[in-house]
């Protein structure tokens, strides 16, 4: 059956239109290498058809791609730099000991048990959620102008979202910046958004086009939604100062543009927490509006547990909680209720201020060993006399570092030292190890002196 | 006072110097009441006002919830595990693996050619909503048959995905049962092609199910019209307490040749509802295309949540592909199966003893969590107020909620309502 394109006959709204845009654009590539197109009768041979035949096979994810071809290669110098998890020096993915330490605790008590939790998750969860992102004494709290509601980790948050404002918002476009995590415009076009950019990264400097991010933030349409990276831009490791966020801050609120925050590493960036949190709560701080996602895949190590929350500040409390009875209304048809595991283990650490401050440490520990193999990178980079200015590497926050390798320089790092990233250039500093730093050097030197 | 001192006079006059401590051991020795049978009962029972019993959450004999034992050894044996690494975005290729077989079967043909598209989901409601998104994306012109009544969440998840819906005839009120000439009518006026949302087992509300026959008449139309299967798959091995047994009709539609598509939950049959474990299949014409429909409905679990939940998924394959644990899985599913089983027939047992001009055949003929009592709701309002006795309106019980101490008293409160 050739896939037609007409509006649903349950809705003509405009938001409808542009998700079926959207997803036309998705389809015109695949039904056009589509060979198998099956005409749908009952006459028809019953056996072989299906009526999914013209299905076509998606492409790798790009970033899963890398860890594919890793494991195919048998070098024992290879080295991972695509994953986007923590490792640790030994090369190894780590379990916090406070998380085994809840784990454990859960385990042993006997009273609880796996029932459904209710649509917006877990109560206490998501108080020391709001608490942990906004601060125990931010206004917007105490004034019960924020709703939280827990979702599958940040990519969850995001979707509950933005689906919530592709319904009720009255401005359906948001703005990412140029370039940002893979999934971003995905999640939000399949929301039923629509996706522009805004200038973020300049190639050049390998740092901000804070230029080129106030035009294009002054120049979108008032009440438009703004996609920020509260800390540790994903890809490229650059954040504005705060001088800048306080001029992005300005500049949106005057314009009524909307943020959307989307916080994946609070306390992995700097190790520590609340200074990880400042562009966020910059805004809160103003009385204004705003949306955030949170993730504790990164900063408490539960990625797999998909542990997550949204959180909605408002400029009163009645209207928190009539967005809070319709993002239920998102969750519900999307999977009833969010899953019970790893919001436990956070609320169990969250809540205990030992844990907590057990948290903070190894936390810390972990940014601490991210900032060290920066500087272990530039170091060996500079000992070799490698060309160019490197210093982008010290002054990027975050898991990833944008080297301003080209895809040709990637490929060659790749064929000859075995070093995986990806073809945008980006490295994942959590890859890294005191042992492997000389060889990604190495590898580096050599893809400038021979390839440009 | 002045009875009490001719009946106790000397009682009395001895018993003043020791006082409080003497008159203390006087009630000492009573014992409490029984629990009224009218407070007692309160809104716990049969309640379908609280979200357990609205998503039907088992209840074993004394109206508590269940952790099946071979989940605990599960949990005991994962904890500490290695790591919470992301599983890839299909989830767990493994739990997907044991999960399969349930449905399929253990020695399916059809797994070991490998043309079955699977993907971990967000239980059930995560696996139909995939499903859903996927139908929307590649059959744009397609609708889905929903039977009346469902779950609510059903029109709810098609709704979002944006997927037209119509009805079909389901639940004969008359008879309380199957309204089974007007639901093949309906099969048969759908447009050919149309996609047919099916209960595999233990019909959520009504606890109406197809018979064998039946459902080989329903494959048979549904075939000749060149419809979409799909089955909702929530109560695999709850319903009857064999796994197999519950997923007969799946086995006919394969045997027929359908190209179906199955969710299936680990809410209900493991006890497991908060962990969001379940599994979304899609049967394909062969290999290569399963393959491109699994990457496809990876591009829709993307943008949602990237990859699904681990810790439930380690449950459900550490269970299943350890025979022992396995067995012993089996084994506490059909108890929570013979429960409610064994509830329906004490129901029916006491309505009937009770002299009921009715016939409450049904209570025994319907199957799985929810029995469709046929009472009306002036009647269920009743039971409310007179019995504090609470259900929904449309007279669903859940049959989770009764237990040997109360099935009495509720046989007894229906009879009043209905004689």
């Amino acid at each position: 059956m050739r896939p037609e394109f007409t509006s649903p006959s349950s809705s003509s709204s405009s938001s409808a239109d542009r998700r079926l845009n959207a997803l036309v654009r998705h389809l015109a590539t695949a039904s056009m290498v589509s060979q198998t197109a099956v005409a749908f009768s009952p006459t028809s041979g019953f056996h072989g058809d299906s009526v999914f035949s013209h299905v076509v096979r998606a492409p790798e994810d790009p970033i899963l791609g890398v860890t594919v071809a890793y494991n195919k290669d048998p070098s024992p110098v290879k080295l991972n730099l695509g994953v986007g998890a923590y490792r640790t020096e030994e090369g190894k993915p780590l379990v916090l000991n406070v998380v085994r330490k809840a784990e454990q605790m859960l385990l042993n008590d006997k009273s609880r048990v796996k029932e459904y939790l209710p649509i917006v998750g877990i109560a206490e969860f998501n108080k020391l959620s709001a608490k942990l992102i906004f601060g125990a004494d931010s206004p917007a709290i105490r004034e019960n102008r924020v709703t939280t509601v827990q979702c599958l980790s940040g990519t969850g948050s995001l979707r509950v979202g933005a689906e919530f404002l592709a319904r009720h918002y009255h401005q359906k476009t948001i703005y990412i910046p140029q370039p940002t995590w893979g999934n971003h415009p995905k999640v939000f076009t399949l929301a039923g958004l629509s996706v522009k950019t805004y200038r973020y990264y300049d190639p050049t400097t390998r740092g901000m086009n804070f230029q080129g991010l106030l035009e294009d933030l002054g120049s979108a349409p008032s009440g438009s939604i703004v996609l920020l990276h509260a800390c540790a831009h994903n890809p490229t490791g650059v954040d504005p100062t705060l001088q800048q966020w306080e001029q992005i801050r300005q500049l949106m609120r005057s314009k009524a543009l909307l943020p959307f925050f989307d916080s994946a590493y609070q306390g992995f960036a700097s190790g520590n927490l609340d200074e990880d949190a400042q562009s966020i709560r910059m805004f809160v701080a103003d009385g204004g509006e705003c949306f955030v996602a949170q993730s504790y895949a990164k900063n408490m190590g539960l990625y797999g547990e998909r542990v997550g929350a949204l959180s909605v500040v408002c400029r009163a409390a009645d209207v928190a909680s009539k967005v809070e009875s319709q993002l239920k209304l998102v969750i519900r048809p999307m999977f009833s209720n969010p899953p019970i595991h790893g919001a436990s283990i956070v609320a169990t650490i969250l809540k205990d201020s030992n844990m907590f401050n057990e948290w903070t440490i190894e936390l810390k520990a972990m940014a601490d060993r991210i900032i060290s193999m920066r500087k272990q990178l530039f170091d060996a980079l500079r000992a070799r006399g490698t060309p160019g200015d490197w210093s982008h590497i010290i002054k990027q926050i975050g898991m990833f570092t944008f080297t301003g390798l080209n895809s040709k320089q990637v490929e060659f790092m790749t064929r000859e030292y075995h070093i995986y990233m990806t073809s945008d250039g980006r490295i994942s500093m959590a890859g890294l190890s005191s042992k492997t730093v000389p060889h990604l050097a190495d590898a580096i030197h050599a893809a400038v002196t021979r390839m440009s | 006072m002045a009875i009490r001192r001719a009946m106790s006079g000397r009682i009395m006059d001895r018993t003043a110097v020791v006082g409080a401590r003497y008159m203390s051991s006087w009630w000492r020795s009573v014992q409490p009441a029984p629990k009224d049978p009218i407070l007692g009962v309160t809104e716990a029972f049969l309640a379908d006002q609280s979200a357990d019993k609205v998503n039907g959450a088992y209840r074993d004999d004394n109206g508590k919830p269940v952790v099946l034992e071979c989940v605990r050894e599960a949990e005991r044996r994962i904890a500490g595990n290695l790591n919470m690494e992301y599983l890839p975005m299909g989830g767990s290729v493994k739990m997907v693996e044991e999960t399969l077989k349930l449905a399929y079967g253990e020695n399916s043909e059809l797994i070991k050619e490998k043309r079955i598209a699977a993907v971990q989901a967000l239980s059930g409601t995560g696996a139909c909503r995939l499903f859903a998104d996927f139908q929307k994306r590649f059959c744009p012109d397609s609708q889905i048959y929903i039977p009346v009544p469902t779950w609510a969440n059903h029109h709810n998840i098609w709704r979002d995905a944006q997927v037209p819906q119509k009805t079909y005839h389901y639940y004969h009120p008359e008879s309380k049962g199957l309204d089974f000439a007007a639901m093949i009518d309906d099969i048969k006026n759908a447009p050919n092609g149309s996609f047919f949302l099916l209960h595999a087992c233990a019909h959520n509300p009504t606890g109406v199910d197809p018979s064998e026959e039946q459902w080989r008449e329903i494959s048979h139309h549904i075939k000749a019209k060149g419809h979409f299967a799909f089955f909702d798959m929530a109560y695999q091995g709850f319903a009857s307490g064999d796994p197999e047994k519950d997923a007969k009709a799946i086995r006919i539609f394969l045997e027929d040749g359908h190209h179906i598509g199955i969710a299936q939950s680990y809410a209900k049959n493991m006890g497991l509802y908060g962990q969001r474990v379940g599994c979304l299949s899609v049967l394909c014409e062969d290999e290569k295309q399963a393959v491109a429909v699994k990457s496809q409905l990876q591009q829709l679990a993307r943008p949602m949540y990237s990859n699904p939940p681990v810790h439930g998924a380690l449950i459900v394959s550490t269970i299943l592909s350890d025979p022992d644990l396995k067995k012993q899985w089996l084994k506490e599913v059909k108890v929570m199966a013979d429960r409610i089983i064994g509830m329906r027939t004490a129901l029916r047992g006491n309505l009937e003893k009770l002299g009921s001009p009715l016939s409450w055949q049904h209570i025994t003929n319907q199957i799985g969590m929810f029995c469709y009592s046929g009472l009306t709701p002036e009647q269920v309002d009743r039971l409310t107020n007179e019995f504090h006795i609470y259900m929904t309106r449309n007279g669903r019980i859940s049959m989770a909620g009764v237990t040997t101490g109360n099935v009495e008293y509720l046989a007894n409160a229906i009879h009043e309502v209905t004689k």
